[in-house]
């Protein structure tokens, strides 16, 4: 979407903050609190009924107090009944998009919705790009801006959000802290009575800074347009979604034999797969795909090797993979006889590959460079990391450290863990093939050098293999939809 | 809402291109015969009407008729159960097609989505096992080939005890014919093709058809 108001939104030259508090707890203080934490460098005005000085910055008292042209964004924190004068006010001062977290409206009944309605109309006649009512605010790393009533900031990233539920731009924002695949912008739709999800979708899908968009639904007004929407976005971008409320759907639907059939979300989910819209069933997937997406390219075909330094890890691998759309490939002979020359012969020489221990200071990053390199090979996975490191914590913190040679022993692993993370992700950049790499030690003990190298150089360190055979089969499900469809 | 019988069903899908039986629509045990005769045996007759639907509880379906003494002995049969509320009758005979795995195709408007085009696997078992998938009409060749891929028991698509592999082109054919169906006329509301019949040899059948159309 070309529309020059998400331009405001998004990267706005000012914001007015209308409403602001001396009180720590309401959202006219929280908001304006988050705009100057996180850093925004654009000029910031505060307004109110009764003026004096909020977080150092003088409240106007009346809108037109501040230049023409100074501010472009508004973010409303009046209470619904007096926000027709207040978009009035922002528009004849150069204001063009306006968010409002203020309640009262659509959600509120028959009365709320009649003044909904009459500012969706007040706000087209002005040509105010119109966010809200009833939502939590936007977020927009390019710019560091942080307008929202609830934290948290997130790292900046190349995954844009929207979303219907507010809550849930904050589970998304505080796993993108957690995984550290940042986020470009994010937004609650709120009631949504102007600007819908899709949207914010279609702004993200022609955004340079937003390479995925990640978003939240439940009802949809108009499924065929809702369709149309979506995969006009999907032909642009990867667009991942999370649904709610799925059950509500197909009640409605039991009237003839294929109707009894179709009473759950099927529909839905076959809507997703036509689109080309990557479904996920559950935050955490949801989250992890669009990580995924926004840091490692596109597989061009789906075959996969596992590399593991320990046998379990891969058996368990090999089942998830038989239950999704990649394969688990035989391992091409010249390949195994390369690998031969690399471990002793007690390797699996199979896929998984299984090192059984018989790898030596070199070995991983030779062997994920050559494994990637392969031209049968479209995707890697890669178990394992983090044990000496883990090891080395134990001899970190008792009470030998650092005699005994565990000094230069506890060296020594963190900064192969370190090597082994930097060599997946060289290897995935040599080859432009997608390389993951999963431990539990990602969430149990998040301070490992394995994990904390896999973050630093810009990827997802997976919680277990299964999540990471999840994202790799939505990045291939979406790239195949691409290319039998004749899509670059 | 008024369902077509199941001859003009069956005409309605065939002319958008869902492969049907070939059979005939007749008025007497004689050119029931005839009908017989020009198919080969083993056929099915079948009592049908614009009024009819329930054929098999009322025992309107007769089956694995081998020769034209049996076919036309049913066939008067036939007519002579036929009731007054079920308007203009005729008999339809057709061959007796046999498999032992069914699917079946459809189209079905979503309240949400609006028309959308069904494929799942079919049989008694069919409402419990719910392995079926949708997509918007209308659809193109690589979403009807996709349908085919997302259904969970694609060991009922490959070789099966003994049986050829489906052939998925005419799979691929009934959906698309039904996507066509959907476009063509607006008054359709749903559409039921039930069985669709996988022979031994993997050839697939619209073996009966139900279209339902707005009033």
């Amino acid at each position: 979407m070309s529309d020059a108001r998400f331009h405001a939104l998004f990267d706005p030259k000012g914001v007015i903050v209308a409403g602001v508090s001396n009180h720590p707890a309401k959202f006219g203080f929280v908001t304006l609190h988050n705009i100057l934490a996180s850093g925004y460098e654009g000029r910031v005005f505060a307004a109110n009924r009764e003026g004096g000085t909020v977080l150092g910055i003088e409240a106007l008292t009346s809108i037109s107090d501040v230049p023409a042209g100074a501010a472009d964004l508004v973010f409303v924190c009046t209470p619904a009944s007096a926000n027709v004068e207040l978009l009035k006010e922002c528009a004849s001062v150069g204001v063009k998009a306006a968010f409002l977290t203020s309640a009262g409206y659509g959600e509120a009944g028959d009365e709320g919705k009649r003044m909904e309605d009459e500012l969706v109309a007040l706000a087209d006649e002005l040509g105010i790009l119109l966010c809200g009512p009833n939502g939590q605010g936007v977020v927009s790393t390019p710019s560091k801006l942080c307008a929202q009533i609830v934290a948290p900031y997130p790292p900046a990233g190349r995954i844009g959000i929207a979303s219907q539920s507010g809550n849930f731009v904050s589970s998304f924002m505080n796993l993108s802290i957690q995984t550290g695949v940042g986020v470009s912008r994010a937004v609650s739709a709120g009631n949504a009575a102007a600007t819908t999800v899709p949207d914010y979708l279609d702004f993200y899908a022609d955004d340079p800074a937003t390479a995925v968009s990640l978003a939240y639904v439940e009802g949809i007004r108009d499924g065929r347009a809702f369709f149309d929407r979506v995969r006009s976005i999907a032909e642009r971008k990867p667009l991942v979604l999370l649904k709610g409320g799925a059950s509500t759907y197909g009640q409605k639907a039991a009237a003839s034999h294929t109707g009894a059939l179709a009473a759950d979300d099927t529909v839905f989910t076959g809507m997703c797969r036509q689109a080309g819209v990557t479904r996920a069933a559950t935050v955490e997937e949801a989250y992890e795909a669009a990580a995924t997406f926004a840091t490692q390219p596109l597989p061009r075909g789906n075959r996969v090797v596992v590399m593991t330094t320990a046998g379990g890890w891969g058996v368990v691998t090999a089942d998830a993979i038989a239950k999704t759309s990649l394969e688990l490939v035989a391992l091409p002979a010249d390949l195994k006889a390369q690998i031969d020359t690399k471990l002793p012969p007690r390797w699996s020489r199979n896929n998984p590959v299984d090192l059984a221990a018989g790898e030596t200071r070199d070995t991983i990053p030779e062997l994920l460079d050559l494994i990637t390199g392969h031209p049968d090979v479209d995707a890697v996975i890669y178990l394992g990391l983090g044990i000496q490191s883990n090891q080395a914590r134990l001899m970190r913190q008792g009470r030998f450290y650092p005699d005994e040679g565990l000094e230069r022993i506890v060296a020594y692993h963190e900064r192969q863990d370190t090597r082994f993370a930097e060599a997946a992700a060289q290897a995935s950049a040599t080859y432009d093939k997608p390389v993951l790499t999963a431990t539990e030690l990602a969430v149990a003990l998040p301070d490992n050098p394995g994990p904390v190298a896999v973050r630093a150089t810009g990827k997802v360190c997976y919680a277990s293999s299964n999540r990471a055979v999840a994202a790799l089969d939505h990045l291939w499900r979406y790239a195949r939809w691409r290319q039998r469809r004749g899509l670059s | 809402m008024p369902t077509l019988s199941e001859a003009t069903s069956k005409r309605v899908l065939a002319e958008a291109g869902v492969p049907v039986l070939d059979e005939r629509v007749v008025a007497s045990a004689s050119e029931a015969g005839d009908a017989a005769d020009a198919l080969g045996y083993p056929v099915v007759a079948k009592l049908c009407g614009d009024a009819i639907s329930h054929k098999t509880e009322r025992g309107l379906v007769r089956l694995r008729l081998a020769t034209r003494e049996q076919v036309e002995q049913a066939a008067d049969e036939l007519l002579a159960a036929a009731r007054p509320e079920d308007g203009d009758v005729a008999v339809l005979v057709a061959p007796m097609v046999s498999g032992n795995r069914e699917l079946i195709a459809g189209l079905h408007r979503d309240p949400q989505f609006g028309m959308t085009v069904m494929l799942g696997v079919g049989g008694v078992l069919a409402e419990a096992v719910k392995d079926v998938t949708f997509r918007l009409v209308p659809i193109e060749r690589v979403d009807a080939e996709e349908m085919i891929e997302d259904l969970s028991m694609q060991a009922l698509l490959g070789p099966f005890r003994g049986e050829a592999a489906v052939d998925r082109e005419r799979l691929v054919a009934v959906l698309l014919g039904l996507s066509a169906a959907a476009q063509a006329d607006p008054r359709i509301v749903s559409a039921d093709v039930n069985p669709l019949i996988v022979a031994a040899d993997g050839s697939v059948t619209a073996v009966d058809a139900l279209v339902e159309v707005a009033s």
